[in-house]
């Protein structure tokens, strides 16, 4: 009966779920009163004592029962299937799934891709969406602004792929181009604002962004030498990474720069943009920026409001305009919400699947871990190198994990 | 004191503009598909969806009345009268007889062709076609006409992808799977949320502050982990891949947020209420169901809202722990991608199916804004 009618199959699952939580919650509660421990008889003030140590774990059992099961068991038993293999019936092969990961060049795409996402897409989420939030603070239908821009938070990835796939549609040379960045493409040709628009200007931007990467990782790198920095040995590693992603992108960044000057821009052709590779990664963050700006935007707001009138009316009176207000009364003040927000799309970044999915499918060199991961998973059926790469995100996430813990503990302290 | 009123007035018509553009900046994307969600497949593939949002002009051909039923002496010679657009008019902007020349007259003109035959069109479509026996014969005179037509919307995506479309294109199964999945998915964890929550924040016991710090880092463990074994587990219990799969996997994904959201509130709940309540001989249970959680709707609603939108919206849970190989449970993100591979270039039922997806999940967004953006508040690990 179930099979043909999953309404009814539904409404009876919330009349047994919900009804079979509180029932559980009321009659384990009388049990304990009553029953185990009654509030009565010669041992009664010892019986509350009991019954009120055996409470909590009465309230807590089904959720700490789901969260065991559900989150903490699959990561060990994630990181077991890693180190077995499923063709030698679940044999122990050590890192093999790791070492045979570590060779396939589309792993390799995979990391890379993911960090470029992980530096692109927070970085220029947090930006507009402290710019809008700024911006929105002192107009008055700043509210509605925010709620439209808010807004492709509600839109699941799958249908903000299909929005901006329409966007970058492309039609055959002799048709109308229906998506908007091509019929924008076609009318750009190469004279002095085209050149403006798409050399000189991503030029700065790119050369800008390099001079803060090489500043960000300058002052990493000049604890190793100088003194009276802190020289425990656990922070060598981190900054000898930073200092490696940096380069990285130091390099991929002068490489686009001299691409785009050399290359010279095929003017006048209708693109396939999903298929330019490098570029097309950037297409497709495009989408996740466009959700997650209206996330920081809204928790920025919140903070900026939180500030203290008394600072920015000091600052007004020394004279300061409103851009050192912005930058360096405003923006000090609210570093660690910054912060919050960087880290928390990290992690949605991390766990990107769908766009990419919807998308491309990882084709033209856009994959990402957690859709190599499905793939390896579901499409190559193999376990192993797919919880191999599952354990690869957990370990990406555990920085994270442990400063959230670690804040979470200081605040309630 | 003028100069820097002045000055202040041009940053804020700055401040405006760039608000502005980025809010039509942000909006864009969305109104390219829902605009093209109404219309057809021809006018799609014609022209972007921008143009649709005017005046637009169109070829068309029509023919001549049949002349052998229609025709009327005149003379030596024969007419043919009557009107082209038969209820239905255009504003007809130039006119012509031949195919290699379609815009060759005004309106009012009259088309000089062979041997005396000729054609006179007026703007309302009305043409008189005069010509000798042999001539106003066979069928009727092709004409062609550029007109200027307004802007024209259909429903007709929308009938098909809700109610007459047959295959992956009708979308009705799949939002009732999807209404299946979210509502069970939303409900059951606040209730189990709940009873944990008040247990963290009001109740002493010794490893409390042990369990929130594992629900904070619980928070941010990816889903990705979990698949395999769970997948695994199901299948190993029975449970297999369906409906109460999904429902028991989104309810524990659900739960580190449920926990965490709905602790944070309840401790900042007044203590006095919960004491007096104690002291005139209330149960835990009982403060918890009469104040607890009617204090802490709020709450609640934030993490429904939550909860609601990630289910909606959700693919990967699905695709691992609810459809099968027969796809009678695939839920309308699927749907859509699985569109996406096959009818990549037909916009007309793509646009829609994303549109009836987003629908729900944007109603809810704007009925519920407040609670949404408080819950993100809260929600977000300071």
């Amino acid at each position: 009966m179930f099979s043909n009618n999953p309404a009814l199959y539904g409404l009876t699952v919330i009349i047994i779920g919900v009804g079979g939580c509180l029932g559980y919650f009321f009659l384990s509660n009388l049990f304990l009163d009553k029953v185990l421990f009654p509030a009565s008889g010669p041992n009664a003030g010892r019986n509350i004592n009991r019954a009120n140590m055996i409470r909590p774990w009465l309230f807590l059992f089904p959720a700490l029962f789901a969260l065991v099961l559900y989150l903490a068991y699959p990561v060990f038993e994630t990181l077991r299937l890693s180190l077995t293999d499923r063709d030698q019936g679940g044999a122990f092969v050590g890192l093999a799934n790791y070492r045979q990961m570590m060779d396939e060049p589309k792993f390799w795409e995979a990391v890379q891709n993911n960090m470029l996402w992980l530096i692109v897409v927070p970085a220029i989420s947090t930006a507009f969406g402290l710019l809008v939030a700024q911006l929105t603070d002192r107009i008055r239908w700043g509210n509605l602004a925010k709620s439209l821009i808010f807004m492709p938070m509600a839109i699941s990835f799958v249908g903000a792929s299909v929005i901006f796939k329409l966007i970058y549609d492309t039609r055959p040379e002799d048709q109308n181009q229906i998506g908007i960045l091509n019929a924008i493409w076609l009318k750009l040709d190469g004279g002095i604002g085209s050149i403006l628009m798409l050399q000189v200007l991503p030029s700065i931007l790119l050369v800008g962004f390099v001079v803060i990467v090489a500043s960000v990782a300058w002052s990493f790198v000049r604890g190793i030498i100088a003194k009276g920095e802190d020289k425990s040995v656990w922070l060598l590693p981190l900054r000898l990474l930073v200092a490696g992603g940096a380069l990285w992108l130091i390099w991929v960044s002068i490489s686009s720069l001299l691409g785009l000057w050399i290359g010279g821009l095929p003017y006048g052709e209708a693109q396939t943009w999903l298929t330019i590779p490098l570029w097309n990664n950037f297409f497709l963050m495009v989408v996740l920026i466009w959700i997650q700006t209206g996330f920081a935007m809204v928790i920025l707001s919140a903070a900026l409001r939180g500030i203290p009138e008394e600072t920015v009316e000091a600052a007004i009176i020394d004279g300061a305009n409103p851009f050192q207000i912005f930058f360096k009364i405003k923006v000090p003040q609210i570093m660690g919400t910054i912060v919050v927000v960087w880290t928390t799309i990290t992690l949605t970044v991390l766990k990107v699947f769908d766009i990419v999915f919807a998308m491309t499918n990882g084709q033209w060199e856009t994959q990402v871990l957690a859709n190599y991961m499905y793939d390896k998973l579901f499409r190559a059926n193999d376990w192993g190198i797919g919880s191999a790469s599952a354990i690869v995100i957990m370990l990406l996430v555990t920085p994270i994990l442990v400063w959230n813990v670690y804040n979470a503990r200081k605040e309630m302290k | 004191m003028a100069s820097i009123a002045g000055k202040k007035s041009a940053l804020t018509w700055a401040v405006h503009i760039s608000v502005a553009l980025l809010v039509l900046l942000w909006l864009f994307p969305t109104i390219g598909l829902f605009v093209s969600s109404f219309r057809t497949a021809d006018q799609i593939s014609s022209s972007g969806w921008w143009a649709a949002l005017f005046p637009a002009e169109q070829n068309e051909v029509y023919r001549a009345a049949d002349p052998d039923d229609n025709r009327v002496a005149d003379g030596d010679m024969f007419v043919v009268k009557g009107n082209i657009f038969e209820g239905d008019p255009r504003d007809i902007r130039s006119w012509g007889v031949s195919s290699r020349n379609v815009s060759a007259y005004q309106p009012g003109d009259t088309a000089e062709m062979k041997d005396g035959e000729s054609v006179t069109l007026q703007a309302d479509g009305s043409y008189v076609w005069r010509g000798n026996d042999k001539q106003l014969s066979g069928r009727g005179q092709r004409i062609f006409i550029t007109a200027t037509v307004p802007p024209e919307f259909t429903l007709g995506n929308y009938t098909t992808i809700l109610f007459s479309g047959s295959g992956q294109d009708n979308m009705a199964k799949a939002f009732f799977n999807t209404l299946t999945v979210t509502i069970p998915a939303t409900i059951i964890p606040i209730v189990v949320a709940a009873f944990a929550a008040y247990a963290l924040a009001w109740m002493e016991f010794p490893g409390r502050a042990l369990l929130i710090a594992a629900v904070v880092g619980f928070l941010v463990v990816p889903l990705q982990l979990a698949l395999i074994p769970l997948l695994r587990l199901h299948l190993g219990i029975g449970i297999g891949k369906g409906y109460l799969g999904v429902w028991l996997a989104h309810t524990a994904f659900g739960m580190p947020l449920a926990v965490y959201l709905l602790r944070n509130y309840m401790v900042g709940l007044p203590r006095d209420i919960i004491e007096n309540a104690k002291v005139d001989g209330a149960t835990d249970f009982q403060i918890f169901t009469r104040i607890i959680l009617p204090l802490s709707f709020p709450a609640l609603a934030s993490f429904a809202i939550f909860q609601f939108l990630w289910t909606w919206n959700d693919l990967l849970v699905a695709k691992v722990f609810l459809i099968d190989a027969t796809g009678s449970t695939t839920v309308m993100t699927n749907q859509i991608v699985e569109l996406l591979g096959t009818r990549g270039g037909n916009w007309e039922i793509l646009a829609t199916a994303a549109f009836v997806s987003i629908a729900v999940p944007l109603a809810v967004f704007f009925a519920m804004q407040r609670y949404l953006v408080r819950g993100l508040l809260a929600g977000s690990v300071k």
